[in-house]
């Protein structure tokens, strides 16, 4: 009894000095990120690694979301014959929440994983350790540029994400099944606001960019610096930041779409 | 060389997201009919707006000639005060009506003007007084069944 009320307090200890832990990191990173504007090609070097690479999975799991949003929402719509809304419904539900919350779970496994396993192994091998000898702040030379990498990567790929999607629920709808084309766009154009949904779609993969490419570093930077410390590091940067998209997602469209 | 290649890359895959955004807002959203042609505003008044919504286009003879702007309540009336930003380039005649109609059976709503026989023009902060409420479906049930109850004793006699 008393062993499992300790290990409560061990837990609610740890979790503590862990938020506490990765708040000071991250206003740490902030205050070194200013050095980033003398070197933008660092910056520039990560967005190609983050966002280049990541761009054909996206951009094919944004085609076959469309695909699989037309053909379900054509079979439910088809039933109350209001088939001219499918353009409506593929477009919203892309914009307001597939496309930022599904790239960002891509874009934490895709990209989120490599960036823990690299800063890991980097501490396993004692580089930073070497930088900081060397009076190099890895924090600036190291975490910061791919953290603004991963901030700038994500928006652009959730775009495609979303933009490949309404493609792909056209291919589907239009041209496979044959929904009348006028209607699909009117339609579309008429239900979509520019700022009401596509903008705020932008400022939630925003928000996702930060959550999930600031997960990412820090358990990388936190590893313990073994080949099975960084393993762990690399599973929980999916498991956290997965789920604090998710869990962002709710509140944000909470506040943003009530 | 190298270096100009993947500076290259970036650029390109940056492009590639403003043109996704792009295409977003014009071909999904409603940027395109975002005009920036000067409007002069009208005022009217409803006794019921039904689901008009603000930015819903103002048509004549079918053809958009400018949005709804504010939708606000009278509480002096009791009635909605819509506010219709007018393309400038369009004039209308001071006895004009408005309506508020539905584009197809299920579809957005929509005000149509009609044009009257005065040689005066609207001018800006005018207002329309012939105006015709919105179709309420309640409504026009509960009409139909007094009618058809009308009929049936009409029918015993």
């Amino acid at each position: 009894m008393i062993g499992a009320i300790t290990s409560l307090g061990r837990w609610v200890r740890e979790s503590v000095s862990n938020v506490g832990f990765a708040t000071r990191t991250f206003f740490a990173l902030l205050g070194a990120s200013g050095g980033l504007l003398r070197r933008p090609r660092l910056v520039t070097d990560q967005i190609h690694f983050i966002g280049n690479y990541s761009l054909v999975i996206i951009a094919v799991s944004g085609l076959f979301v469309g695909f699989v949003l037309g053909l379900q929402g054509y079979y439910t719509l088809n039933r109350y014959g209001s088939e001219e809304a499918l353009g409506l419904l593929v477009a919203l539900s892309l914009t307001r929440e597939l496309g930022p919350v599904v790239t960002a779970l891509l874009f934490a496994g895709r990209a989120g994983t490599s960036l823990t396993a690299e800063i890991g192994l980097m501490k396993a091998g004692e580089q930073l350790a070497a930088m900081e000898m060397m009076a190099v702040n890895p924090l600036e030379r190291v975490i910061a540029p791919r953290f603004w990498a991963g901030v700038i990567a994500m928006p652009i790929l959730a775009a495609i994400f979303s933009a490949v999607g309404v493609i792909g629920g056209y291919v589907v709808g239009v041209l496979m099944i044959g929904v009348d084309e006028g209607s699909f766009w009117s339609q579309m154009q008429a239900g979509v606001d520019v700022w009401k949904d596509i903008a705020n779609g932008v400022i939630k993969s925003i928000v996702f960019g930060f959550a999930v490419t600031f997960t990412a570093l820090y358990q990388g930077y936190e590893a313990q610096p073994t080949p099975e410390g960084v393993a762990r590091a690399t599973t929980r940067t999916v498991v956290i930041a997965s789920l604090a998209v998710l869990w962002l997602d709710f509140l944000l469209t909470a506040l943003m779409f009530s | 060389m190298q270096r100009k290649s993947l500076d290259l890359w970036v650029g390109l895959f940056v492009l590639l997201g403003a043109a996704a955004l792009f295409f977003l807002a014009m071909k999904a959203g409603n940027m395109s009919s975002l005009s920036f042609e000067k409007t002069y505003p009208v005022i009217t008044k409803f006794d019921n707006i039904g689901g008009l919504k603000p930015r819903a286009p103002v048509k004549s003879a079918g053809v958009v000639v400018g949005r709804v702007g504010k939708i606000g309540f009278d509480d002096k009336s009791y009635q909605a005060v819509v506010t219709l930003e007018l393309e400038s380039s369009y004039k209308f005649p001071k006895d004009t009506s408005a309506k508020i109609l539905t584009s197809g059976l299920l579809g957005e709503q929509y005000i149509g003007l009609e044009p009257g026989g005065d040689t005066n023009n609207l001018v800006a902060g005018d207002r329309i007084k012939m105006t015709q409420s919105a179709v309420v479906l309640e409504n026009l049930i509960s009409q139909f069944l007094y009618s058809k109850a009308a009929e049936g004793k009409e029918g015993e006699k």
